[in-house]
Parts: C-alpha cells; sequence; structure tokens
C-alpha cells in the first residue's frame, strides 16, 4: 500500500540515517531518499490518505490535492538537486539537516489539518537552524539563533492562532480562513513571518548567507515557498496581501542594488521574488493563484541555481564580496554559464522557467483592472533584471579582473547545476506539463508576439540603464541597515544601558551602605572602643559620684 | 599571457555595437506588432522599453538616496564599541 508512507516522513527519516552513515552509502542514502520522496509524491493519490485523532480533534497528516502535490514535487526535486549538490560537503550535520528540511516542508505541503501543519512548521524551524548552524563559523552561529528567535516567534503566533481558530469552530481542518478574528491574524501572522514579509524580512538576509556554499541552496528553496503555499491555501484573495507583496517586491530590488554580498544580493532577491508570489496571492484570481504556484515552482530551481553557482565560486575562492570577486568567467565557464542561465530565468526572458510562470500574474492584475499592480509589476520587473539578471552575474563573473583563476567546482557540483539549468530553459520552452499541474485548469498563452517583444523592451532597456549606470553601482564595503538593527543594535544598547543603569544605581547603593556602615562603626567605636567614654572602668569613686547624682536628681524630679 | 578574447577591447566594442542594434530592433519590431492594451498607456510608442528606462533608472536613484541614510561599515555588527 503506497499510501502507507509519507514522502515527507520517508526523507525525514533518509536525514536520521544519514547522520549514522559515513562515504558511499551516506551519498547513496541522500541521493535515493528524495528520489523515493518524489515517486511517492507523484503516484499518491488525490483525497486524505491518513486519518487519526489527536486531543479530541480530527487530523488529516496525508491528504493530497493538485496544490499540495505541486509544491511536494518540487521541494522533492529541490532536495535531490541540493543533496546532489552537497554531496562533497565535509561537514557532517548539514545533509542530514537539510534532508529533515525538506522532508517537513513536505509535511506542511500534505497536511490536511493545522495542527499537521504545526507540527512540521516547527520542525521545519529546527532543520534550517542546524544547516546554518553547519557553517561552523561565528557568525552563522549567531545568526541561527537570531533565526530560531524570529520562526520560534512565528511559531508561537502561528499555535495562538491555531488554538484560536479550533476553539471558535471546532475543527482543525486547513481551508481557506477569512480575517474576521484575532485568531486568524495570529495565523496570517505566523505565515507572514516565514514569507519574509514586512515587517519581520530581515532574518532572511540576515541569516542564509551565512550558510555554508551548500547549505544556503537549501535554504533559499523550502521556508518561504512553504509559506506561499500556505498563504495559498488559506488566504487567497486576501487584498491585504497586494500591498504586502508589491513592498517586498520593491524592498528586494532596493537592498539588492546596494549590498557587496553576492549572497545577500540573492538573499534580497528572495523577498523580491516571494512578493511576486503574495500579490499574486492577495489578487486571488484563478490565473493569479496559478501564476503564484508556478512561480513558486519556477523559482525554486533558479534561485538554487543562481545560489549553486554563487556556492561553487564561495567554494572555489572562498570569497563572497563582489568587490573581491569578477573575471571568474575564464577559469570557470560552466559555473558562468549556469549562472547566466539562474539570471536570465530569474529575470523572466523569453524561453526561460521565470517568463512562463511571472507572466501569469502581471496577466491577472491586467484582467483585474489593477492598473496601478500592473504597472508596479512591470517596474518591478524591469527591476528584477537590474539587481539580480546583471548584478549578480555581471559582478562575480565578469567586471574586472580579480586576477584570481580558480578551478571549476566538482563533478557532483557541476552535474546539479547543469541540471537545474536544463530544467530552467526546459520549462520555459516546454512549460505544458507545469501548467497542467497548476491548482487550476488554464489555457494562458505565454508566448504571444506583443508579450514576447514588450518583454525583451523592458529588459534590455533596464540593462542598457545598468550599464549606463554602472558608476552609481560601483560596489561599497557597505551593509545596509534593516529591521534586525532594532534586535541587533537597539534592543542590545537598551538592555546594555538599562543593565548599565542598575548596576550603577546598585553600586551608589552600595556606596551609601559602606558610608552608613563606616559611620556606624565610628561612631561605636567612639563610643565603645578601646578607650571609648562607655568601655573605660570606671573608678568606684566615680560610680559613687555619678549614683548620687542620680539619685539628687530623682529627689528634685520628684518634688518638683 | 594574451587577453581572453571576450575582455579585449575590440570585442567589447563589438558587444555594445551588437547590444544597440538589438535595442533598435526590440523598438522597431513595436511598429509591425499590434497586441490587446488593457490599458492606454500601453498603446504609447515602445512602452515597456521607455517604462522599463525610467523604472530602472528610478530605482537607482531611489536606492542611493535610501543608502545615503542607512548604509553602514560592512563590519558594522562586528565592532564592539565597549
Amino acid at each position: 500500500m503506497i499510501e502507507l508512507l509519507h514522502p515527507g516522513l520517508v526523507l525525514v527519516l533518509g536525514g536520521f540515517v544519514a547522520a549514522g552513515l559515513r562515504g558511499t552509502w551516506r551519498k547513496a542514502v541522500v541521493l535515493l531518499f528524495p528520489l523515493a520522496a518524489l515517486a511517492l509524491v507523484w503516484t499518491a493519490p488525490e483525497g486524505v490518505l491518513w486519518r487519526a485523532e489527536f486531543l479530541g480533534q480530527a487530523i488529516t497528516p496525508f491528504a493530497v490535492d493538485r496544490l499540495s502535490r505541486l509544491f511536494a514535487l518540487i521541494f522533492a526535486v529541490m532536495a535531490f538537486g541540493g543533496a546532489l549538490f552537497a554531496l562533497n560537503q565535509a561537514e557532517r550535520l548539514e545533509l542530514p539537516a537539510a534532508l529533515v528540511y525538506a522532508g517537513s516542508a513536505i509535511g506542511v505541503t500534505l497536511a490536511g489539518d493545522l495542527l499537521t501543519v504545526f507540527v512540521f512548521w516547527e520542525l521545519m524551524a529546527i532543520g534550517s537552524t542546524l544547516v546554518i548552524w553547519s557553517a561552523r563559523t561565528g557568525d552563522a552561529r549567531a545568526a541561527s539563533f537570531r533565526y530560531l528567535m524570529v520562526h520560534l516567534l512565528g511559531g508561537v503566533l502561528l499555535m495562538a492562532g491555531v488554538a484560536g481558530h479550533v476553539l471558535q469552530t471546532g475543527s482543525a481542518a486547513f481551508g481557506h480562513i477569512a480575517l474576521d478574528s484575532p485568531a486568524h491574524w495570529l495565523i496570517l501572522a505566523g505565515f507572514l513571518v516565514n514569507a519574509a514579509a514586512p515587517p519581520l524580512s530581515a532574518w532572511l538576509p540576515d541569516a542564509y548567507p551565512e550558510a555554508s556554499w551548500s547549505g544556503t541552496v537549501f535554504l533559499s528553496a523550502f521556508t518561504t515557498k512553504t509559506a506561499v503555499y500556505v498563504l495559498l491555501r488559506g488566504f487567497a484573495g486576501t487584498e491585504l496581501l497586494v500591498y504586502v507583496g508589491l513592498f517586498m517586491v520593491f524592498y528586494g530590488i532596493v537592498y539588492a542594488l546596494l549590498e557587496n554580498d553576492m549572497r545577500r544580493i540573492l538573499a534580497y532577491s528572495i523577498v523580491n521574488q516571494v512578493g511576486f508570489m503574495v500579490t499574486g496571492i492577495g489578487i486571488g484570481t484563478e490565473m493569479a493563484l496559478n501564476g503564484a504556484a508556478a512561480h513558486a515552482f519556477a523559482h525554486i530551481i533558479y534561485k538554487a541555481l543562481l545560489l549553486m553557482s554563487a556556492g561553487s565560486v564561495l567554494y572555489a575562492t572562498g570569497k563572497r564580496k563582489c568587490g573581491d570577486l569578477g573575471g571568474l568567467f575564464r577559469t570557470m565557464p560552466v559555473t558562468t554559464a549556469c549562472g547566466i542561465v539562474g539570471a536570465v530565468s530569474i529575470s523572466a526572458f523569453p524561453l526561460t522557467s521565470g517568463f512562463v510562470s511571472k507572466s501569469m500574474i502581471s496577466q491577472a492584475a491586467a484582467d483585474g483592472h489593477l492598473f496601478a499592480v500592473w504597472l508596479l509589476l512591470a517596474a518591478a520587473s524591469a527591476g528584477v533584471f537590474l539587481h539580480a539578471g546583471i548584478k549578480f552575474p555581471w559582478f562575480v563573473f565578469f567586471q574586472k579582473d580579480s586576477g584570481l583563476r580558480p578551478a571549476e567546482p566538482p563533478l557532483n557540483m557541476r552535474l546539479a547545476m547543469l541540471l537545474f539549468s536544463a530544467l530552467c530553459i526546459g520549462l520555459g520552452v516546454f512549460y505544458g506539463p507545469l501548467y497542467a499541474l497548476l491548482p487550476y485548469g488554464t489555457h494562458f498563452v505565454p508566448y504571444t508576439t506583443p508579450h514576447v517583444v514588450g518583454q525583451l523592451q523592458l529588459l534590455l532597456y533596464s540593462g542598457l540603464v545598468f550599464f549606463l549606470m554602472l558608476p552609481m553601482l560601483r560596489r561599497t564595503l557597505t551593509i545596509t541597515l534593516d529591521v534586525d538593527w532594532f534586535y541587533r543594535r537597539l534592543g542590545p544598547a537598551f538592555l546594555n544601558g538599562l543593565a548599565g543603569g542598575l548596576s550603577r544605581g546598585l553600586a551608589g547603593l552600595g556606596r551609601d551602605a559602606r558610608a552608613l556602615g563606616g559611620l556606624l562603626l565610628r561612631w561605636t567605636e567612639r563610643w565603645h572602643g578601646y578607650d571609648g567614654p562607655l568601655s573605660r572602668t570606671p573608678t568606684t569613686g566615680a560610680m559613687a559620684l555619678w549614683i548620687s547624682a542620680l539619685l539628687a536628681a530623682y529627689l528634685v524630679m520628684y518634688y518638683a | 599571457m594574451d587577453e581572453h578574447w571576450l575582455a579585449r577591447p575590440a570585442t567589447r566594442k563589438l558587444l555594445w555595437r551588437g547590444f544597440i542594434a538589438i535595442l533598435a530592433l526590440t523598438v522597431a519590431a513595436d511598429f509591425f506588432v499590434t497586441g490587446e492594451p488593457h490599458f492606454g498607456i500601453e498603446a504609447s510608442l515602445a512602452f515597456n522599453a521607455w517604462y522599463g528606462f525610467l523604472a530602472c533608472a528610478a530605482l537607482i536613484v531611489f536606492a542611493k538616496g535610501v543608502g545615503a541614510f542607512l548604509k553602514r561599515p560592512d563590519d558594522y555588527y562586528r565592532r564592539r564599541d565597549d
């Protein structure tokens, strides 16, 4: 019975098995388990496959429909491609953690109820934190803890929302959720934290680029796209998401334009791309939702490809800043070519996967006569080419000659890049199978002459701007402050200030106490100390004199 | 050692010329292609070309403006000021 095997749990199990193995067995396990998961997702029939009862609630940990199958499929493909790329990663924790992470992401997509969603949601946070942590640098460790804090906060919001939802409706089933109660707002907030939506978007560019050369590839795929999936299922057509998405789109572009670290450029670009999907979810028509789902599918492949090429550069040179790189096309032609395929795909050039997916979101905006949204999406599409499509390959592979002559990365890494490059082009040319997998049936035709010509104009002229304004884009040794400043600088500064004030206050109190003590001591010493008036041994005569004086005073007072 | 053919000045000049020719071609194509514009602005000549150009220029200028306020040295968070 194939339904007895849950693809997500199979992958999680693969992670645990791989953790105990070394050498060839380990390589076999990390490649075969994702393939097994892929086959299980592909063959799983639609409908509810697992039912159970938990805390008095009927739960469905394994349920399949078109939407969940689409996301589970791409997650399994991603787990395989990522594992192939990371096969020569020496750090033994990373790949097992990545498989657990990928498996729990599949678990979220196949969950028919919110309680199961929550369990896998948290497992995902743990898996991904371990992936970041595996880079074994001080920066990665610190970043992984900040990352975990943000995601645990997201988890708490989600749990509170789910609890409220179950209380209100008496059901944990995961379907469309209207924004009509605080509980539902909390669920939305929990989802949006993982989507890297404002105000907590900074966790992504803060943490992802700190992972190892292979770790970032996994990270780029699962957390944000799982968030896109749950938003698609729960909050399709929520108008607020249009504005949230548009903000993310432009936030990503502006910050990526200012960035110098090649993987941080791509990290900001993830926020930008998820912004397109979130906008589509907010528009909420069948065309828009298809577009958001297709874009998530295409994005996972080309963003992984871009980060694989960046990872290869990091692997080969040990450098990550654009300022230190350049001219690498001479000795890394395969990496350069694959990086360019990723770059033209994310830019949605005709004949690439980005073109056939993003077009649907723009089309939905046009169909809905949302002029401003459509106009902003077009500007953003041009901006994508600017910040990711040209900037990344130009500064890393061309630009100036940095003098670096690194060799191409090992075969497994090149194969992973070639596989994903083939998928980028393949999906762009033969888009039929992807469209057939989308949640709603569609007859959308991406390749019409006006659309192709228009898109080429848009992209090529933004390319022209890039080269004309290149002096303004000169790389500087800078970072750009983001919301994480509040919890990395302001918060600690406030607490340090508070602690400093308290300790100063306490020190002051201590001083006062010591001064008081000293006073007491001196007084005691003066009166009772050696030779003090009250501790001297008076003579008998003096005693008799004082007693008679006392008695005399008593007499006077008695008769007075 | 000889410079890589792609980095030679002659090649770069050729690439620029090719790029400009393609830019001109995409605009020229606009005269022969009649789409079904959803919005009036789309009917303007080479809408996507000038719109893409202006949007990107505006984005770069805006980013520079943001950068003027929010850029910090890249060891900002590593520095300990105590």
